[in-house]
């Protein structure tokens, strides 16, 4: 297992064959602006400057390392939290979106796009287009819409326009839809701040180096708690991927590392409501590009399931598709109803509530084993706030 | 001979393309459509093949689509629906889809039942250029089905030039920025746009699609190339007739009738 495999995408932006730029015509022009510029632009010392002072001023980074004490006795082993849920707007996202409103801004845009699923990443767009005076737009299924309200009140007290997805499940997928067919209409003035590792070539790379601040903390973080720089394992929930994306990042060809990839199970992986795309998925295309994605055999995207907005999705990022074919990352399925539990348990042993989307990454911590000396991170994506709706529902079922 | 090629040697004026989509309103309608289409003066016809997701296309298409689909519509039973419109017609078919759909049914399959069913090319809006010419050309030429990709505004001359080189079938040339569906006459810099690709001399005919939904679009647009696409303002006008057939050919009359 000491082979090293390749994770860096090739330059037509494939991981292996996973990835690549599925999109008409009319995007063309924008994203290949963004394939030529992206990487020449994010190694600048003055985008470099900027995005950190902005991840440590205004983010509140390094977001901190915790072991979790109580939680690693009930497991028997040692379990440390990267606090995600800490940062400014309350989860991952605002990694991505401070590096894209950078490139937004040296590209000259003057109108943002985004999709959300749970509003995190509606929230944390709304977040950067408040900062540096930028119109915001955000797409949003109608099902999420009325399941996270309290992200809705905060985007548009933002002053963003949340524009209800209508069509199909109106949940993630929609909203993506429509925000790529929004870009479609505007090409001159508008970028599209794409919330995860998902889309054509080259925003899955773009945002996974975003998201890699979670792992390059981690390593000098668990050097200083552990006395080394790796854990035994990563666990983190995926959606389109990005949290976990960039807590796997520093480790992807480091094979000590466990990679867990946690999906939402929804009812039950073979119930018809699931959202677990590695089990249930096949190669197709979706948001422009190569990946695994729930479809019929004549390659219509079938409406996926999860009680979590953030993994209610068909798709995967191509990376992951990638890690799971490869067998470098393992897969693991949470149902609705463990997640919920996994968020009490989380509640109630560290005082920490976590987003539903992250609850599922802990409920995937019974269905894992461990040595006693075992050194286990998990990525806490996101606070639990916009979820009460969901949890006081729960509570009362009891 | 491909019939779009026997098609563009003798007509290369005024050519009405009208796009459906397969399977609306009803599951059954697509045989009468296109036999329909063609007796009423349509040159040729792009059978939209409905996907879930449609990412360039408007709320029309997307509805039609999503009917369709409801309606039971797949590629195996839209096969057997043109094979059965190919015995009545010699008009010219390009199927239009998604490259997943194309994927997931097995690329050498699929142009093998499409060539089979009397089509004569196709559009996929999402297949990039590298994935054609590397992983696709090849199959797509053995069964005698011409490929045709889009221009848009937005296109540099230069890519344009690499595109004509690699379009097998007609240009397509997308009007404006946008998706499918919209309508409310032609621009003055669309004009100009279509006459810097006119003035090209590309070895492909032209014909300009997306925003045309009238005779009067319909004759402006064939100004400036060899014909226009009409699809959304199709779809609109098949919505809640019972007789497609008389519907479709009154729409077509209006296309071809006077200027309003």
């Amino acid at each position: 297992m000491s082979k090293n495999i390749h994770t860096e995408i090739d330059d037509r932006g494939y991981y292996g064959r996973f990835g690549g730029a599925f999109i008409p015509e009319m995007l063309h022009p924008n994203v290949e602006e963004l394939r030529t510029k992206y990487l020449g632009m994010i190694a600048e010392p003055d985008f470099k400057k900027e995005f950190d002072a902005l991840l440590k001023d205004y983010v509140g980074r390094p977001s901190p390392l915790y072991f979790a004490k109580r939680m690693s006795e009930h497991y028997g082993t040692n379990i440390y939290l990267k606090r995600e849920d800490l940062n400014h707007t309350g989860a991952h996202k605002i990694n991505n979106t401070i590096g894209q409103i950078l490139v937004a801004q040296r590209l000259g845009k003057k109108r943002i796009i985004a999709e959300t699923g749970a509003g995190q990443h509606g929230v944390a767009t709304a977040t950067v287009c408040a900062l540096v005076g930028l119109e915001c737009i955000v797409y949003m299924g109608e099902i999420d819409i009325a399941r996270q309200a309290p992200n809705v009140a905060r985007m548009r007290m933002l002053g963003a326009e949340v524009r209800p997805a209508l069509s199909g499940s109106k949940t993630l997928k929609d909203a993506t839809n429509e925000a790529i067919r929004d870009w479609i209409n505007n090409p001159e003035d508008t970028h599209y701040i794409i919330g995860s590792v998902v889309g054509p070539h080259p925003y899955p790379d773009m945002v996974a180096r975003f998201q890699s601040v979670i792992s390059e903390e981690m390593k000098w973080q668990l050097q200083e708690h552990t006395g080394r720089d790796y854990p035994d394992a990563i666990v983190a929930c995926v959606g389109g991927g990005s949290n976990a994306a960039g807590a796997f990042y520093h480790y992807l060809n480091d094979q000590r590392v466990r990679l867990v990839a946690v999906e939402a199970a929804g009812m039950g992986v073979d119930t018809g409501e699931s959202a677990a795309t590695s089990v249930l998925g096949t190669e197709g295309i979706i948001h422009g590009s190569r990946t695994l994605l729930m479809q019929t055999e004549d390659g219509q995207v079938i409406e996926p399931y999860s009680i979590s907005a953030g993994l209610d999705y068909p798709g995967i990022g191509p990376l992951h598709a990638f890690l799971i074919d490869s067998k470098r990352a393992e897969a693991i399925a949470v149902t609705d109803e463990d997640a919920l539990a996994a968020a009490l348990f989380t509640a109630r042993t560290e005082g920490i509530i976590p987003a539903l989307e992250t609850a599922h990454a802990f409920a995937a911590l019974d269905q894992m084993k461990y040595g006693k000396d075992d050194v286990v991170v998990v990525c806490l994506s996101g606070r639990g706030d916009k979820d009460l709706a969901a949890f006081t529902t729960y509570l009362d079922g009891l | 001979m491909n019939r779009l090629s026997k098609l563009f040697t003798a007509k290369d004026k005024n050519l009405l393309n009208v796009y459906f989509t397969a399977g609306y309103p009803e599951l059954d309608s697509t045989e009468t459509i296109i036999r329909s289409l063609a007796e009423s003066g349509a040159d040729l016809i792009e059978v939209g093949v409905p996907y879930s997701d449609p990412m360039a296309d408007g709320e029309t298409i997307q509805n039609s689509s999503m009917q369709a689909l409801k309606n039971g519509m797949t590629l195996d039973i839209l096969f057997q629906q043109l094979t059965s419109a190919r015995e009545h017609t010699e008009v010219p078919m390009v199927m239009m889809g998604y490259f997943n759909q194309v994927m997931q049914y097995g690329p050498e399959r699929f142009c093998k039942a499409a060539h089979e069913a009397g089509v004569d090319g196709l559009i996929l809006p999402d297949l990039p250029v590298y994935e054609y010419e590397t992983e696709f050309k090849a199959i797509a030429e053995k069964y005698d089905l011409q490929v045709t990709f889009l221009i848009t505004p937005q296109t540099s001359s230069e890519r344009i030039n690499k595109i004509g080189a690699l379009s097998t079938g007609f240009i397509y040339v997308v009007s404006s920025s946008s998706i499918t569906g919209k309508s409310g006459g032609i621009t003055e810099e669309q004009k100009a746009y279509f006459a810097r690709i006119a003035s090209l001399n590309l070895p492909q005919p032209r014909l300009i699609g997306f925003g045309i939904s009238d005779a009067k679009s319909f004759r402006t647009a064939c100004e400036y190339a060899n014909g226009a696409i009409i699809g959304s303002a199709f779809i609109r006008a098949l919505a809640g007739e019972h007789d497609v057939a008389a519907a479709t050919a009154a729409f077509v009359g209006r296309i071809l009738g006077p200027v309003e």
